[in-house]
C-alpha cells in the first residue's frame, strides 16, 4: 500500500511539473487558479505543522514537540539555514525528554 | 529577451550562484532521509521518493501523514496537492526555457522551487537555461545522495523519539512555510488552516485534517480579490 502510494504520487507530481511546461499558459493562467495554487501550499504546510506538533492519534497534546517548534521559530527568526532549524528542533525535543 | 550566446563571465556567475543553492538545498536531504525512515518507510521507499517524486515539501508531507498514522492514500493526496505549485512554476518558465520533446520531459523532473527561483529572473533564454539546469541538477544529485545517507543513518538510531525526530518534522514544515509568511494574507490563511486541521483531529481519520485545510485555501482564494504574481520562494544559498 505504501509502495503504491509512493509510485502513484510520484507519477502525479511529475505530470504536474510536465503540465506546467507543456500546457498553453492561457489554459491555466487565470487569477483564481493562481490564487488557489499559491494558497494551497500555505494552508497545507500550516496544517502539517499543527498536526505534527500537537496531534497524537485523535488527541491534541502539548509535549516536547512544542518546545522543538518554539526552538525552530527562534532559529528561523535568526535566519538559520534549513538543516539547523530541523535538527535544532529535534535536539531541543530530545534534550527535554532526557530531563 | 535575446537568443544571443551567453557571455562567459555571466555564465560562470550564474553557475557559481546556482551551485551554491544546489549544495545548500541538496544537503537537507539528510533530514528527509532520517525523518522518512523514522516514519516507518524503508530505505528503498525513502530513496524512491527522492528519485521519483523529487519535490521536497510533497515528500515530507507524504511521510509526515504516514508518520501520524494516516492512510497512504491521504499522504499521496497531500503530496499531490502540494505538487500543484510546480505546475505554476512551469507556466512561468515555459516561455523562458523554450524546451520541447525529450529535453522538456527531462527538465520537468528538476522543476522545483530552487531551479525556478534561479531561472525566472533571467533576461535571456541561455541564461535561464544555465540557471535552471545547474541548480536543478546539483540539487537532484545531492538531494538523492543526502537522502540515502540520512536514511541509512536513521535505521541505526533505534527509537526516533529519543532523538526528537518527531519534532524535526514540524520544524521542517515550518521552515518550508516560513518564507511565505511575510505576506499578511498568507499569515491569516496559515492560522485558519492550522485551526481547521486541529479541529478535525478528534473527528476524522489521520491524514484527513491536513486535506481539509486545503478547503481554507480554496475559500480564501475565492474571497480575496486582485491578481498577484505566482510566489516563487527565494533560493537561499
Amino acid at each position: 500500500m505504501t509502495w503504491l502510494a509512493i509510485l502513484v504520487a510520484a507519477a502525479g507530481c511529475y505530470l504536474l511539473k510536465l503540465a506546467g511546461l507543456s500546457v498553453p499558459p492561457r489554459v491555466l493562467e487565470r487569477p483564481l487558479v493562481e490564487r488557489v495554487a499559491d494558497l494551497i501550499p500555505v494552508a497545507l504546510l500550516a496544517a502539517l505543522v499543527a498536526v505534527q506538533v500537537v496531534g497524537s492519534g485523535h488527541h491534541l497534546v502539548l509535549d516536547a514537540r512544542a518546545l522543538g517548534l518554539a526552538v525552530a521559530v527562534v532559529l528561523l527568526l535568526l535566519r538559520a539555514p534549513f538543516l539547523a532549524v530541523v535538527f535544532g528542533a529535534a535536539l531541543a525535543a530530545a534534550l527535554v525528554r532526557l530531563l | 529577451m535575446t537568443a544571443a550566446p551567453l557571455d562567459p563571465s555571466e555564465r560562470s556567475a550564474i553557475v557559481r550562484d546556482s551551485l551554491g543553492v544546489g549544495f545548500a538545498t541538496g544537503a537537507y536531504g539528510v533530514s528527509f532521509g532520517a525523518v522518512s525512515v523514522a516514519a516507518g518507510l524503508s530505505v528503498a521507499q525513502t530513496c524512491a521518493l527522492s528519485l521519483l517524486m523529487f519535490t521536497g515539501a510533497s515528500q515530507f508531507a507524504l511521510v509526515g501523514v504516514i508518520a501520524a498514522g494516516g492512510a497512504p492514500v491521504s499522504g499521496a493526496l497531500t503530496a499531490l496537492l502540494l505538487g500543484t505549485r510546480n505546475t505554476l512554476y512551469g507556466l512561468r518558465l515555459a516561455a523562458l526555457l523554450r524546451w520541447t520533446g525529450w529535453r522538456r520531459a527531462l527538465a520537468a523532473q528538476i522543476l522545483i522551487d530552487e531551479s525556478t527561483a534561479m531561472a525566472v529572473t533571467r533576461t535571456s533564454v541561455p541564461a535561464a537555461r544555465v540557471g535552471f539546469l545547474t541548480t536543478g541538477a546539483s540539487v537532484f544529485v545531492l538531494w538523492n545522495l543526502a537522502t540515502l545517507a540520512g536514511a541509512v543513518a536513521g535505521t541505526q538510531l533505534g527509537d526516533p523519539r529519543t532523538y526528537g525526530l518527531d519534532a524535526a518534522v514540524g520544524g521542517a514544515f515550518l521552515a518550508l512555510l516560513w518564507p511565505r509568511l511575510r505576506n499578511g494574507r498568507n499569515r491569516v490563511v496559515a492560522v485558519a488552516a492550522a485551526a481547521v486541521a486541529l479541529g478535525m483531529v478528534p473527528l476524522s481519520p489521520a491524514g484527513v485534517p491536513v486535506l481539509a485545510a486545503a478547503g481554507v485555501a480554496l475559500l480564501a482564494a475565492v474571497l480575496t480579490r486582485g491578481t498577484d504574481p505566482t510566489e516563487i520562494p527565494e533560493a537561499r544559498s
